[in-house]
């Protein structure tokens, strides 16, 4: 099992955990009503040491989950060692992007490399679906190297805005988002399922 | 009685029955539940802003420009969490340190100046955020705090004085605790400064599993200090190492905007943003992390012991869990920093991932031990109280796995500022999990510190517990769904890009409103006008403990007494 994008780990993910809600909520108001009930019998009993266990295989489960479903996780600890067949530099102050270009347009499971300079606030980089869902993200901090390594396994034209709040000046009056460039990236060349034809 | 004598005169409240403890523990409730309505406002106008520019939207249009709007989400948790929830749980702890010990509150005068300064100090930065329009959020970025191209900065030193009065209130109530667990008076007459020490770190508790396991009798069958102190006494650290943060921060930030109005710019990169950004996290999580849970666990324990009227199952451990509690909050604030790319993948790895992982046991744990607890004791009356601590425990049981899952590298990429982090996880675990357990604190102590003032509507009490919880799971619950349509957590939508998940949002939001309002209500019924008035005024009674037969005089300096 592995998500090629975000749309589908966000959807696995928005299934598992309202599950998980659920039944959480539903054992409680369960507990609740048997704690009133004189004849109230433990349907089963869960020993300590494995109630324990079974946290910490939550906990430790989860990141080796991901680590194994999620390929951008691997790619980003590695990232210093993988040759980008792509790199575009980007650079950003006053709330003003200065871009490579108006739109750039990535081949299909090519990996490209974004590098975000800021000269003076905390900003953020993220790409987004035409539908408002988030492709990625990371933040832009002044100072410190902003690098992201991405791989592209679907199609699709992809808006750009800062993700993380740099003050008012974001915005126009009337609440327009002044950082938003619509379309930057385009991705090409993948299967309509996604991955190179 | 009529409606207009009981709104007067309350139910049987008489607040000259009161003694100081009584009063100085009330003031900062109601200061805390007074600053929660606000919060409560604040955010439903965020959230009818987010529902955007569509028709039928009663809300001003002044609400949608930026300065505005982000002025309101940065006093939101600053009233919200100090404000609010620092007042209740101060007022609650500090009658409860010298109920459980058996001792007077060290100072009636400082815990009189506590509630004071940080009412105080969140009426200072509210100002300065309404007034002056400063808004750099509560994360205060470096340099964003110090951007005088965006902000005032007569406001931004408004807001830190603010800020610092709310940290200078924080460190008496931290003096005031801890004075009075280490006071050598009534039952710890005889107790060393180590054995306290020893008890308030749970050590004692660690020692008697240890003893358990190695067939040897317990180190001590009464340990000095009883569990929930013992809670208070390891959040207080935390509570007081955040303090320290966040007052260092302020001075910072209070040097760049002093120098500013005097004409002497300095380098806004002489400090590193992505260093600033680690220190400042450190110091907040303690907050998230640290405190809130452990306060939390300890409450539950007593919560747990008090309803059932037995003792806590599995004691030791969760003494010696509580240790590791405050430990593992002192190495869990990466998870902060998971989307900044400068910052060394180990310690994304160990304290963003491992290391925070660790919160899942240490609350799983405690969710455990009152589980246990409640039903060896069964069955039970479905009390209000009992009904709150179901509600908390409901509340952590969603948002603390909710943070496990976005504390991952893979899962953080796509969710880190979503409104899935700030509604799925944070207002659950305030609104469900931390409220309804303080709820459930109010219920419990509400006869003891108002003198067994009748409650004025058992059906008001039901339908605040059903709106409180149903409005904070519900908003909860949509703002994640918007979060992970890609909802940012910290920008402006005003054209209702993320409807209908914000429409329910706003109803469960205006659910929750309207069972603060019905709360307060039900709380004015029963103490009345006169009542509200009387508990400012000064006590009678100076008595500063409550439920001891005989006033202990405090020796002259308990915090240091050898």
């Amino acid at each position: 099992m592995t998500f090629t994008n975000s749309a589908e780990l966000l959807a696995f993910h928005w299934v598992a955990y309202s599950i998980y809600a659920a039944m959480i909520i539903s054992v409680v108001a369960w507990f609740g009503y048997n704690l009133t009930r004189k004849d109230a019998k433990s349907v089963f009993r869960i020993p300590f040491y494995w109630y324990m266990a079974f946290l910490v295989a939550g906990g430790v489960g989860h990141h080796i989950f991901t680590y194994n479903t999620i390929p951008w996780v691997s790619e980003d600890i590695d990232r210093h060692n993988i040759k980008p067949d792509a790199v575009y530099n980007i650079e950003v102050k006053d709330h003003k992007w200065k871009l490579p270009a108006r739109q750039i347009v990535i081949q299909c499971e090519d990996k490209v490399l974004f590098n975000v300079k800021s000269h003076d606030l905390t900003y953020g980089f993220g790409l987004f679906r035409k539908d408002g869902s988030m492709v990625m993200q990371m933040q832009v901090n002044p100072g410190s190297p902003n690098d992201i390594l991405w791989t592209f396994n679907h199609n699709g034209i992809f808006d750009m805005t800062s993700t993380e709040y740099s003050g008012p000046h974001q915005y126009s009056e009337d609440g327009e988002d002044l950082m938003l460039v619509k379309d930057f990236v385009k991705v090409v060349g993948c299967k309509d399922g996604g991955l190179k034809k | 009685m009529s409606f207009v004598k009981t709104l007067i005169n309350g139910t049987n409240f008489d607040h000259t029955s009161l003694n100081a403890l009584q009063k100085v523990t009330l003031r900062p409730v109601i200061m805390s539940f007074l600053f929660y309505g606000l919060v409560a406002l604040e955010g439903m106008i965020m959230r009818m802003v987010e529902v955007g520019r569509v028709p039928g939207n009663p809300i001003p249009e002044q609400f949608f420009h930026p300065e505005h709007f982000f002025s309101i989400m940065t006093v939101h948790p600053i009233v919200g969490i100090f404000g609010s929830t620092y007042q209740l749980v101060f007022g609650a702890f500090m009658f409860l340190v010298p109920y459980l010990t058996k001792k007077p509150l060290y100072s009636v005068k400082l815990a009189n100046a506590t509630w004071i300064l940080i009412t105080l100090g969140t009426a200072l930065a509210w100002i300065a955020a309404f007034v002056w329009q400063y808004a750099p959020l509560y994360t205060l970025y470096w340099p964003l705090p110090a951007d005088t191209t965006q902000f005032s900065a007569i406001g931004g030193i408004v807001f830190i004085i603010g800020i610092a009065l709310i940290m200078f209130g924080t460190f008496g109530f931290i003096y005031n605790i801890y004075a009075t667990i280490f006071a050598r008076v009534g039952v710890h007459k005889d107790k060393t400064l180590k054995e306290l020490l020893i008890s308030g770190f749970g050590i004692d508790g660690l020692l008697n599993l240890i003893n358990k396991l190695r067939g040897k009798p317990p180190y001590t069958k009464e340990p000095a200090l009883a569990l929930p102190v013992v809670a208070i006494f390891r959040g207080t650290v935390d509570t007081f190492l955040d303090a320290i943060v966040i007052l260092g921060a302020g001075i910072l930030v209070l040097i760049y905007l002093v120098a500013d109005v005097t004409g002497w710019s300095l380098d806004v990169t002489a400090i590193d943003a992505l260093l600033y950004k680690n220190f400042f996290w450190w110091g907040l999580d303690l907050v998230a992390d640290g405190l809130v849970l452990i306060y939390v666990a300890g409450s539950w324990y007593l919560l747990a012991t008090l309803i059932t009227g037995q003792k806590l199952f599995m004691e030791n451990v969760a003494r010696a869990a509580l240790m590791l509690e405050l430990l593992v909050s002192w190495m869990v604030w990466s998870h902060h920093l998971l989307g900044d790319q400068g910052q060394p993948e180990m310690m994304k790895l160990i304290s963003g991932e491992m290391v925070t992982a660790f919160e899942l046991l240490t609350q799983g744990l405690a969710l455990f031990i009152t589980l246990v607890t409640l039903w060896k004791a069964r069955p039970l009356k479905m009390t209000m109280e009992l009904k709150y601590l179901l509600g908390g425990l409901v509340g952590f049981g969603l948002a603390v796995p909710a943070a496990i899952i976005q504390a991952d590298m893979g899962m953080n990429r796509v969710l880190h500022n979503t409104q899935w982090i700030i509604g799925a996880h944070v207002h659950i675990a305030l609104i469900v999990g931390l409220y309804m357990t303080l709820y459930s604190a109010v219920y419990v102590l509400w006869p003891l510190v108002t003198n067994n003032t009748k409650l004025y509507s058992h059906k008001l009490s039901n339908a605040h517990y059903w709106l409180h919880l149903i409005g904070g799971i519900g908003m909860g619950a949509f703002m994640g769904m918007a979060g992970l349509d890609g909802m940012l957590r910290r920008h402006l939508y005003v054209d209702g890009q993320f409807n209908p998940d914000m429409i329910f949002a706003a109803i469960c939001g205006s659910m929750l409103l309207v069972a603060w309002f019905l709360f307060l209500s039900n709380v004015v019924m029963s103490v009345g006008i006169k009542g509200l008035i009387g508990i400012f005024l000064p006590a009678k009674d100076q008595t500063a403990s409550y439920g001891i037969e005989e006033e202990i005089k405090p020796a002259d300096d308990p915090a240091f007494a050898n």
